[in-house]
């Protein structure tokens, strides 16, 4: 168990303390993207969608975050020959990804610590409402990440690794009404956004707080999709990794 | 078979989009896991492919292979206990320190934190690299780098070493210099070093293995590999026409454009001192590993067209 901790932390470093001790200008690009649409929308929406907004924020967040985990491994595996260093090392598989997943997570700290704030001063969120958000940007995260796992083992080329993590990443939490409510969508393309798992976790956190009022059904429903969808993804995921090449 | 040995048994790769082309064609060979095992061969020869199967990174097709009696397939985690791997093309991560680097192998392999940083200084200053363990590996010499990556390796307390073309791109000095780290390092570990450049292989390893199109071509010591050809002694002259009458031997263009006589001691003896009193200037050495592993090349490729 010490060791597998060990191996965790080696991932960890090198995924995101090491480029951000040395690279701190990197940390700026984490903050910058899901803040600069919940300003976007703020502005237009003269403050009313200021919740959804912080609330999307968070949710692109965690996903990006999955997403970018795509582009890491293709990175490190393929551009540095990391992967085929550590498979032939004592390294488990399992604290390798964990270790790279949590980097993810670590590196989107500075943007999270934002909108918690902007959470606290504009939302207020009680105990349950915060739960239920922390279950929701759980469970984005743990779909993308699994997501990007899985995208990862397709691509040898990073320049098409990068540009698949960025299609996907607007494709999901851009595109869909997770920064403002769903609502906004003209019918005909309301379908369309229920196709993205991010608009049920758009809707849940929205009712969560009160933003938008949803009936049981509705949460019942949106919660069973996004928890089906996630595990979904996570058995693909685990089904789709290779350790050792084939 | 001994249990201190590496082994390959009819060792088979066909990649599933390589149209049934084998990368890696009934390997089998036995070799001591110790001292310094070389794979040569041209650019597509398997050599990479064959270590990536050794190294458990990658399932063969078919046939087996052990490692001091563990099997790559089925004992994989105790192989890889013991082993650590430079891979073809591995690169150092440029917003890493060397240090970083070497600590962050070491917590993979499950070594703590504090002497994770131990070692790796004790490692970085055995390559000499003491003074830019704290220096950004993008700011590094392309020789540097490579010195990182082998100080990574040297910190580790695998004995069974993979370097899959160390060298290659490096310039004559770091090359000489990573020579020294590699001899230093094979002291007391077994190292399995691929290489195109006959010269390292000739120079570093007690057995060589000459791949070719999947195959195993040569195989042995430097001197074994020698035995397999007819003539023991090359002798280099600028043009043929400076060569007396040779009564024993091979006259070819070497791909140096000199002409070279291959021949047997006594006729080099004798052709070498005709030339000397000729005044013609000419050089005799023993054939290297470039002449045989041209010789076994050739040879394949005229069985393969026959």
């Amino acid at each position: 168990m010490r060791a597998w901790g060990r191996e965790l932390l080696a991932s960890v470093l090198v995924n995101s303390i090491y480029e951000m001790k040395n690279y701190p200008v990197v940390l700026l690009n984490t903050v910058l993207s899901p803040l600069s649409f919940l300003i976007v929308i703020t502005f237009v929406s003269k403050g009313q969608l200021i919740g959804e907004a912080i609330e999307g924020g968070f949710i692109m967040s965690m996903f990006q975050s999955g997403m970018s985990l795509q582009g890491d491994l293709s990175h490190l595996k393929n551009d540095f020959k990391l992967q085929d260093m550590v498979v032939s090392s004592p390294t488990t598989p399992s604290a390798y990804v964990t270790g790279m997943a949590l980097a993810e997570v670590i590196y989107s700290i500075p943007a999270l610590a934002v909108l918690t704030v902007l959470a606290a001063i504009y939302i207020h969120p009680g105990v349950v409402q915060s739960l239920e958000l922390l279950g929701v940007f759980l469970l984005m995260f743990l779909g993308s990440v699994a997501m990007g796992f899985t995208l990862s083992t397709f691509s040898s080329d990073i320049v098409q690794s990068f540009a698949f993590s960025r299609l996907i990443s607007t494709v999901f939490s851009t595109l869909p009404p997770v920064y403002y409510p769903i609502t906004y969508i003209p019918l005909p393309f309301r379908y369309a956004a229920y196709l993205s798992p991010t608009t049920y976790a758009g809707e849940i956190a929205q009712n969560s707080t009160g933003l938008i009022q949803l009936s049981t059904t509705d949460i019942f429903s949106a919660w069973t999709i996004l928890i089906a969808v996630s595990l979904a993804l996570l058995l693909i995921a685990v089904k789709k990794a290779r350790w050792r090449d084939i | 078979m001994s249990m201190e040995t590496l082994l390959c048994d009819s060792l088979t790769k066909v990649y599933s989009d390589s149209k049934g082309r084998k990368a890696v064609d009934s390997v089998s060979f036995e070799v001591p896991s110790h001292g310094i095992f070389s794979l040569i061969g041209m650019n597509g020869a398997g050599k990479t492919t064959l270590v990536r199967i050794l190294a458990t990174q990658l399932a063969p097709t078919a046939g087996r292979a052990t490692i001091d009696g563990l099997d790559v397939i089925v004992d994989a985690k105790k192989i890889r206990e013991r082993i650590a791997c430079i891979p073809q093309e591995a690169r150092t991560i440029p917003w890493m320190t060397p240090k970083q680097t070497v600590l962050s192998y070491l917590l993979w392999r499950g070594v703590s934190y504090n002497e994770a940083g131990r070692n790796a200084s004790e490692a970085l200053a055995k390559v000499g690299l003491e003074a830019q363990e704290n220096i950004l590996n993008r700011r590094l010499s392309g020789g540097t780098k490579r010195k990182v990556l082998v100080a990574t390796v040297l910190s580790s307390d695998a004995d069974i070493i993979f370097l899959d073309e160390p060298t290659t791109g490096l310039d004559p000095i770091s090359r000489q210099e990573l020579w020294t780290s590699l001899t230093r390092l094979a002291e007391h570990r077994f190292l399995i070093l691929t290489t195109h450049y006959l010269e390292e292989a000739e120079r570093l390893a007690n057995v060589i293995g000459i791949l070719h199109l999947g195959k195993v071509v040569g195989f042995g010591t430097l001197d074994q590999l020698r035995s397999t050809l007819r003539y023991q002694y090359s002798l280099m002259v600028t043009s043929e026409a400076e060569l007396p009458v040779v009564k024993e031997g091979l006259v070819t263009r070497a791909r140096t454009g000199q002409t070279q006589l291959l021949t047997d001691e006594s006729e080099a003896h004798e052709i070498s001192r005709s030339l000397l009193e000729k005044g013609v200037k000419f050089s005799m050495s023993r054939v290297s590993l470039e002449d045989i592993f041209f010789h076994l090349v050739h040879a394949t490729g005229q069985e393969d067209s026959e």
